[in-house]
């Protein structure tokens, strides 16, 4: 049966870049992968990209070369990272491609994101009288989840600090500075119980993935992790989750739970073979909430685990080792694919001062509007 | 008498304040309720329904900047006034989540009491205040 391998990766430092459109940043990390798989533009027999706010993925083809290849755009909100991995995944998988190239990039305007009511199937009014904020679910959402669960704010905390500790030796993250515990929490209330330190910010930047059959690979000399699994769910009912103007009473899974447990199965794997997991922290809360959606724990266990420092590298589970969302911002397109990206880093022992020793087995997770959740099985 | 009143969409609720009801859609085939009650071809499958006015605070935030469009509501960046946003429990309903009005955040707690009005979130073109539903916590003489 035919294995999927990431045989290079390519990465546009996340952040701010002036003077630099999502395209060119794409086109950027595009090369970059090539030179680290030492291969051309022409081999590559197909493509998957997204952007979310900064045009048409295919528009890197005349950059690049039309070469005729099969290129596909992929749209799919937070998760379009995912879905391009996923789509290149299988055009391996079932046996019609070998080799292949997936890329994410971005490049979205200051400030919260501006929801459009209409496309989301939604009445205006819920706009209209603002309630249609990203930012107000993630609040509501850990909120409860705090108080069912007895998480504190201090561990809220915790996590925006460890962001940006990891960050600090990250070459493609963002914010790179150290923030102190009380900085964080003394700074701006955006969203209650969340201040301005403990969002991710909307941002820039780019990553690509060049995927190989194990045929491919080895004809060509070269290697990569192989993905073991890769699932993308949607929100089931019962679910809680972005732009929902009303629940059922009776609650139900999380499209995070369902992909997660697809990805396990695929796999054939448990949280507890995980070496490093990358999770969607759009902010503090998320990363808290994905810890046990994902399996990795029990509903408030995530209290005892960060304040015994599990999360942080060095410790027994470290998450979002490149600072995650929280220390590289949020370029929608791209986001996913550099989860993974950094999973192939820490797989490959190319993670300098972030390194998890001997990371075999990686995981990632991306979610996003309207809840889609998007998960990743990497094995070195 | 005539409804002088300008709310901010069809189908949402009726009245005003203390009597205003939120309105949604119950299915024709099972009694589903759905709420913001649909609009186009779908409105044909769903009967309007009144929900309770009544229920609990599921959970809760607050909206300490001013959001981007289509946020139309009062203020501009420099007189924004922070809202609550959250959701109610209706016992044997929904969980509807609404526009809170309460005069201090810290007395928000999950699980209490809460009951719908209306708030004049917005004024039109002619200056004219405009409705939307809201939900206020329970009067107990103490914060009447």
């Amino acid at each position: 049966m035919t294995s999927v391998h990431i045989v290079g990766g390519g990465i546009h430092p996340f952040g701010r870049t002036d003077g630099s459109t999502g395209l060119d940043q794409g086109v950027f990390a595009i090369r970059q992968a090539l030179d680290d798989a030492g291969l051309d533009w022409s081999q590559m027999e197909f493509g998957y990209g997204g952007s979310s706010a900064a045009g048409a993925a295919d528009a890197v083809l005349p950059r690049l070369g039309l070469t005729g290849m099969q290129f596909i755009n992929v749209n799919n909100g937070c998760a379009t990272g995912g879905s391009s991995i996923l789509s290149g995944y299988a055009a391996i998988k079932s046996g019609e491609f070998d080799i292949g190239i997936v890329v994410g990039f971005d490049k979205h305007p200051r400030g919260a994101f501006n929801a459009d009511p209409e496309a989301s199937g939604l009445p205006r009014w819920y706009g209209q009288t603002g309630m249609m904020l990203t930012t107000q679910f993630f609040g509501n959402k850990i909120n409860r989840y705090m108080a069912l669960n007895g998480i504190s704010q201090e561990t809220l905390g915790r996590v925006a600090e460890k962001a940006f500790q990891n960050a600090a030796h990250t070459p493609h993250s963002w914010r790179k500075t150290p923030v102190d515990l009380e900085t964080i929490m003394q700074s701006q209330m955006v969203s209650d119980p969340l201040t301005k330190y403990m969002f991710c910010s909307p941002a820039e930047g780019a990553v690509a993935l060049i995927l190989a059959s194990d045929r491919k690979m080895r004809e060509l000399g070269l290697s990569g992790p192989r993905v073991r699994g890769a699932a993308i769910r949607t929100r089931p009912v019962g679910s809680f989750e972005v732009f929902a103007p009303a629940l059922e009473i009776e609650r139900g899974k999380s499209a995070t739970q369902l992909a997660a447990a697809a990805a396990w199965e695929m796999a054939g794997l448990g949280p507890e073979d995980i070496d490093v997991a990358q999770l969607q922290d759009t902010e503090c809360g998320a990363e808290i909430m994905h810890m046990a959606e994902n399996g990795f724990c029990k509903d408030g266990e995530q209290e005892a685990m960060i304040a015994n420092g599990d999360t942080r590298i060095g410790g027994r589970l470290p998450v979002n080792t490149d600072g995650g969302c929280l220390a590289c911002g949020e370029p929608i397109g791209a986001s996913g694919l550099r989860q993974i990206f950094e999973n192939v880093e820490q797989l490959r022992g190319r993670a300098a001062g972030r390194q998890v020793e001997d990371a075999t087995i990686a995981y990632s997770q991306v979610y996003g509007a309207p809840g889609i959740s998007g998960c990743v099985v990497l094995e070195r | 008498m005539v409804d002088m009143t300008i709310q901010v969409a069809d189908n949402l609720f009726t009245g005003e304040g203390d009597s205003a009801r939120l309105l949604a859609g119950r299915r024709r085939s099972d009694g589903k309720l759905l709420f913001p009650y649909p609009s186009g071809p779908e409105a044909e499958n769903y009967e309007l329904f009144e929900l309770t006015p009544e229920g609990a605070l599921w959970s809760w935030t607050v909206q300490r900047f001013r959001p981007k469009s289509p946020f139309d509501g009062r203020g501009d960046d420099r007189d924004f006034k922070p809202y609550a946003v959250g959701y109610i429990e209706l016992p044997g309903e929904l969980i509807v989540e609404s526009r809170i009005v309460v005069d201090r955040f810290e007395t928000l707690k999950i699980g209490l009491p809460m009951r719908i009005t209306t708030e004049a979130y917005a004024e039109n073109a002619a200056g004219e205040p405009v409705l939307t539903y809201a939900f206020t916590p329970v009067a107990k003489g103490l914060n009447a």
